[in-house]
């Protein structure tokens, strides 16, 4: 279990690092934490001619304010610095109840979100929370930047918009408005492995109690990272009971297609779909009540 | 005089750790020799096909590469391995021995079979080769399914028809008469799958050809050395005096790494000579899950005749067992089913037969538990199947059919493992039942605190579960004591060591003979120059049957020091002590002489000795049991079950064990609490998932599921001690007990926490999963 | 494909070490073979078993998922740099000793550089945080119950 052999390079600017990808295409991958690129290449099973280091650029690390209410996070903003920032769990309670969940403290010290974004995989935590918070993600390359929503970022299994030459920079994601709560559940074989299937849920009440919107999203109920629209709609402007959840989490476990796996069948993903769903709706809808 | 038990007994800090915390200890990998080469082997990616071709002449080209080697390369050298456990003399019994071999030559029968050897400037490079040998395969139909492969067209090997194995019957007394006048007859499939025994350190080997000393130097992960040693040389056409093999620290073995000759134990020191250079193969995770023999799964169809009160009239059990492509360790786990499951219980009858079967998967040898588990699933499953029907309390029936504490020995009148009659030594268990009811507190819970939590709507269950160990069985081991001159004591014996804490336990019985203190008493395990015979580090028999031998050896170094002491002082031997290291005159103040003092003067450079006398303090003894001591034990566990989710929280977990005198308690319940996080993954977590093609599908620790420190819970545990007559210590193994009843604990507690039973769900199978509870559920939603 | 070497110089436990390495190098291959650090162990080298675990830039993280290459200029803790000498064990390593909390000792290292880390931060934790922290390093012999021991034993006497 031994990598292949590529060419290293440690980045030393964003802007050599582009023009090598640029040079390289597909041929070419950003290391950024590896967490889950280097256990394919000790398993030979990805084998990139080059890998361009991005870790020296330390520009690309942090979380900073954005346009009004948004909050920017650096593609290399490590999972550690988001557990230690107090401003995760004051505006992105989402984040900050998955981030414990999320593989293990060693894995979490270098894993980066912008790492785990661009590597979408359907069954990982943050491109399913990135997606439910509505968020955006810039990417750059030597000719230029631009901004994807993530709805239009996350294609399929371990497949997004970026093209061959792009970097994804940072993603931009909105604080937790007021009269809000969110929740994320996810059921795991054990604890740190991903998830049978994970739930994020925001429900926003307007002033009367009643939602005024809610957004359900999971991890490994599809191709990729699924926003179940459906569901969420059915709850805007009704006020939140065991009967609207029930509703959705129907609405949810019909719209969903999980791939299966021989930790669970889909049959049974779904039904935890559901069951997490429900829970999850009700204590994001709790927490609502408790904020407002 | 008598011999104070100062250490002995006595929870004792490790005299292995100080080394093994700083980094310090060596294991194989650890291993860095000038000149090294290293070694990757190409494996097959089907699981059964005959080989057309193999290519490998790019490899053998590539920079970097010295060799690459195919069977074709081996020559005379390439054999089949040998039949480590011949059959036991059963009467009747069919067995046909396929062994593995060095590298696949007409057919490959599993995944991971190695087809061809690289030897290169390092791994990276030998890694690299690999891609460049062409292979050509033409596939055969896998074989996986058991009962398929009995009456299937595909055939492991050729001439093996229904990929039989092995079969044998053992039955004691007439389970047909006893089957005609019982009152009940309980009748179930049980499916108990057992999994891969995952050292965190996987196999590795380190053979070094000295061309001027003639002499090969081989450091090996084995639990084996001595074996090791015998049969290289054999194969090398050296003798045993030529080869030495050491077993350095080993990083957990389990079982399978006491299985040889694995193919890279044979090719590795056949390349090194060839080479006159040191070879290094290290296992890495991927093949570990092919490479490295492995435990799996068993069907048993059987049935529990029963008489109005439950009383065990007899047993009949037929069974299935999947022992991979080869059976180079016999009949062992199987037997072990077969014999395990008659616990602590008296069957008056007993009918039992298996069939074990060749399937192109990985080999089938012992792994911790060895096919006890399977045999204890079915018993421990007839028996709270029989309660709820007979509406009998679970704890009851097993209770009214314990075997008497004056019933021992106890003759069981069928052969185990150890070639000799299945005789249980000695025991007492209704006394291990009510400690751990106690500590579990099984009548307070079923009597109110149950229902309670139901009420609060949390679904809590408790399970309780019997067995007994067959442990310390033969041949023999032995042990050299050796009082050096500094004063410190040198003890070595045979078996090798995987984590059992030897260094200590043995360094504590002869710290107690010899006066002096544990850290004074260097261990040598595993050096097959340091001593020269023994077996080797398996069925928990380390501490009984080495550790026997190591008092032997101490209390004949006691003899002789009291004997040199006497003359030098020229006292009786009963006027003499021996304590602090050194030998004084009871009573007389300066009158004293240090072991190493007088370790010198045991090895005169000058002078006539007396005819007969043997320089230094030194001994070396052997012990052999007549056959193996029983250990015996009760697990309870309260379970707390989401009964959406199906996943599990464990609130409660006690082990209440006998295995007669204890050495160390706190190696011991380490010992009990490693088992039964085996065990918990067992129960709940590890499965090799096989497809059809005979393809594992999840050869990684991502998805091949071992237990954390969040998966495995806390434990009591408590002891009941009824010595063993079989060894002048009356020790009884321990290596073992934790691992083995967890299934049916688990099964017993979830049915228990979820009312399963009065529903007509049962969990006949392990390992559960909350998928499987899913599906096994379905019929209630 | 001609092998490319990187130099690199990177401080480990303390000592700057100055070494040539080819780009795929792992940091685990790095420490054990080139710097003869072998205390570090390599249990799976797909990040799951924690054996590896050292500490870099004062984080324990997976050396088996790291480059040597990218360790230039960058600091290394590992199990060796933890105690002076087998006579003075760091409180940690002693009681893990005085709790049987190791039995083979192949995971330990990985266990001692994470606990080390989690210590220092958590100077007072309890049971559940203590699993929590440790439930990245597989342990196959102890079923975990010294290694917890042995961590609160550590704690209460960091604590003096």
């Amino acid at each position: 279990m031994k990598p292949a052999p590529f060419q290293y390079v440690a980045a030393r600017t964003i802007e050599q690092a582009l023009q090598l990808k640029a040079e390289h295409g597909d041929e070419a991958r950003f290391l950024a934490g590896g967490q889950s690129l280097v256990p394919t290449m000790n398993f030979r099973l990805t084998q990139p001619a080059m890998l361009i280091d991005i870790n020296p650029l330390h520009e690309l690390a942090g979380l900073g304010n954005g346009p009004a209410v948004r909050l920017r996070i650096g593609a290399l903003t490590r999972y550690r610095s988001l557990e230690r920032d107090p401003a995760t769990a004051r505006h992105l309670p989402l984040i900050a109840e998955a981030l414990p969940l999320i593989a293990h403290p060693q894995i979490r010290n270098r894993g980066t979100i912008g790492g785990n974004l661009a590597h979408a995989d359907p069954a990982s935590e943050m491109p399913a929370i990135v997606l439910t918070l509505g968020g955006r993600l810039r990417a750059r390359s030597a000719k230029g930047e631009r901004w994807i929503d993530a709805a239009d970022f996350f294609v399929g299994a371990l497949t997004t918009a970026l093209e061959p030459d792009e970097m994804l920079m940072e993603v931009e994601l909105p604080k937790a408005p007021p009269r809000s709560g969110a929740c994320f559940m996810e059921m795991s074989r054990r604890r740190g492995d991903f998830a049978i299937i994970g739930v994020a849920c925001i429900v926003r009440l307007d002033e009367a109690g009643r939602c005024a919107e809610a957004r359900i999203g999971l991890c490994n109920a599809g191709d990729g990272p699924v926003f179940a629209a459906r569901a969420s709609a059915s709850l805007t402007g009704r006020t939140v009971g065991s009967v609207e959840i029930g509703e959705a989490a129907k609405l949810v476990q019909s719209d969903i297609d999980p791939g299966g796996s021989i930790h669970a069948s889909k049959e049974f993903q779904r039904h935890i779909a559901g069951v997490l769903t429900t829970r999850a709706l009700a204590r994001a809808n709790e927490r609502a009540r408790g904020a407002a | 005089m008598n011999v104070a038990t100062r250490n002995f007994g006595a929870p004792i800090r490790r005299n292995e750790d100080p080394r093994l915390l700083s980094g310090q200890a060596l294991f194989v990998d650890d291993v860095e020799l000038p000149g090294m080469l290293y070694a990757a082997f190409l494996r097959s990616n089907v699981a059964h096909a005959r080989i057309r071709s193999i290519d490998v002449a790019a490899a053998r080209a590539r920079d970097g590469v010295a060799a690459v080697y195919t069977a074709a390369d081996l020559g005379d050298y390439w054999a089949p391995g040998p039949l480590l456990v011949p059959p036991p003399p059963i009467e009747g019994i069919t067995f046909n021995q396929r062994t593995q071999v060095p590298l696949a030559k007409d057919k490959v029968r599993h995944v991971g079979e190695p087809l061809a050897v690289v030897l290169a400037q390092s791994r990276y490079l030998a890694e690299d080769a690999l891609n460049d040998i062409a292979v050509e395969l033409d596939p055969l139909p896998a074989v996986v399914d058991l009962e398929k492969a009995l009456t299937g067209e595909a055939r492991v090997h050729d001439d093996v028809r229904g990929n039989v194995a092995a079969r044998v019957r053992q039955c004691r007394g007439d389970y047909a008469a006893a089957r005609s006048r019982a009152k009940h007859v309980i009748a179930r499939r049980f499916h108990y799958d057992h999994g891969a025994s995952s050292p965190i350190e996987t196999r590795g080997i380190v053979a070094s050809w000295d061309a001027r000393a003639n002499q090969l130097t081989i450091w090996d992960t084995t639990q084996a050395p001595v074996f090791l040693r015998n049969g290289l040389a054999g194969m090398l056409g050296l003798s045993e005096r030529q080869v030495r093999v050491i077993a350095p620290f080993v990083g957990g073995g389990f079982g399978p790494k006491i299985m040889l000759f694995y193919p890279e134990e044979v090719v590795i020191p056949w390349a090194a000579k060839r080479h006159n250079c040191p070879i290094k193969w290290i296992e890495d995770r991927l093949e570990h899950f092919f490479a490295t023999t492995q435990e799996r799964g068993q069907t048993h169809d059987a049935e529990i005749a029963l008489d109005a009160d439950g009383r065990i009239l007899g047993v009949k059990d037929v069974f299935l067992h999947d022992t991979g492509a080869y059976n180079p360790y016999g009949l062992t786990v199987p037997i072990n089913s077969q014999c395990t499951l008659l616990g602590p219980y008296v069957i008056p009858s007993y009918d039992s037969t298996f069939t074990a079967i060749f399937t192109t998967k990985p080999i089938v040898t012992p792994y911790r538990g060895a096919g006890r588990q399977h045999g204890v699933f079915v018993i421990e499953r007839l028996l709270d199947i029989a309660a709820h029907e007979l509406k009998i309390d679970r704890v009851e029936i097993r209770r009214s059919n314990l075997i008497p504490p004056d019933a021992f020995p106890y003759n069981n009148e069928i052969i185990y493992q150890d070639f000799a009659p299945l005789t249980y030594d000695s025991g007492n268990y209704e006394p291990i039942l009510d400690k751990a009811l106690a500590m579990i507190g099984y009548r307070t819970f079923l009597a109110g605190e149950q229902q309670k939590l139901r009420a609060q709507g949390r679904h809590v269950g408790v399970g309780v579960a019997c067995y007994v160990e067959g442990t310390g069985i033969g041949p023999y081991e032995g042990a050299k004591v050796q009082v050096q001159a500094n004063g410190r004591v040198s003890v070595a014996t045979g078996i090798g060591t995987q984590g059992q804490g030897h260094f200590t336990s043995f360094a504590q019985i002869v710290a107690d003979q010899l006066g002096v203190e544990v850290p004074d008493v260097d261990i040598v395990t595993g050096d097959t120059d340091q001593f020269y015979w023994g077996a080797g580090t398996f069925a928990s028999r380390g501490a009984v049957v080495a550790g026997n031998a190591v008092n032997e050896a101490a209390k004949a170094v006691r003899q002789k020091i009291l004997k040199l002491a006497a003359e030098h002082f020229e006292c009786a031997e009963e006027d003499l002590e021996i304590a602090n290291g050194e030998v004084s005159v009871t009573g007389v103040p300066g009158q004293a002489i240090k072991l190493g003092a007088l370790a010198l003067k045991a090895n005169p450079m000058r002078g006539a000795v007396k005819p007969g006398a043997e320089p230094g303090l030194e001994s070396t003894q052997y012990f052999g049991p007549p056959s193996g001591a029983t250990a015996s034990g009760v697990h309870a566990m309260i379970v707390e079950v989401d009964p959406q989710t199906f996943a599990l929280d464990v609130l409660k977990y006690v082990v209440v064990h006998d295995c007669g005198t204890v050495i160390n308690p706190l190696i011991l319940a380490g010992q009990i609490h490693g088992g039964v996080a085996q065990g918990v993954g067992n129960a709940f977590y590890e499965r090799l998932v096989f497809d059809d093609d005979g393809q594992l599908l999840n050869a990684s620790l991502a998805d091949y599921l071992l237990p954390t420190a969040l998966e495995v819970p806390h434990m009591d545990i408590a002891h009941t001690v009824t010595v063993s007559p079989l060894n002048p210590l009356g020790i009884k193994g321990a290596g073992e007990a934790g691992a083995i009843p967890v299934g049916p604990l688990f099964a017993q507690a979830i049915e228990d926490a979820l009312g399963l039973l009065d529903r007509d769900v049962e969990l006949n199978e392990i390992p559960l999963s909350p998928g499987r509870l899913f599906e096994l559920t379905a019929k209630l939603r | 494909m001609s092998t490319q070497m990187h130099a690199i110089t990177v401080t480990v436990n303390g000592k700057q070490y100055s070494r040539q390495v080819e780009g795929r190098l792992l940091l685990s291959d790095f420490l054990r073979h080139d710097l003869l650090l072998a205390g570090t162990h390599v249990g799976c080298e797909h990040g799951v078993c924690g054996a590896c675990t050292v500490i870099f830039d004062g984080a324990p993280v997976r050396s088996c998922l790291m480059f040597a290459a990218q360790t230039d200029g960058h600091r290394i803790e590992t199990v060796e740099g933890l105690a002076a000498d087998r006579d003075h064990l760091h409180p940690l390593q002693q009681a893990m000793r005085d709790c049987h909390g190791l039995q083979c000792g192949y995971c330990t290292p990985g266990i001692l550089m994470t606990m080390k880390v989690f210590l220092e931060d958590n100077p007072n934790p309890d049971e559940a945080q203590i699993r929590e922290a440790l439930s990245g390093n597989l342990c196959r012999c102890t079923g975990y119950q010294h290694i917890v021991e042995a961590v609160q034993l550590a704690a209460e006497r960091m604590r003096k």
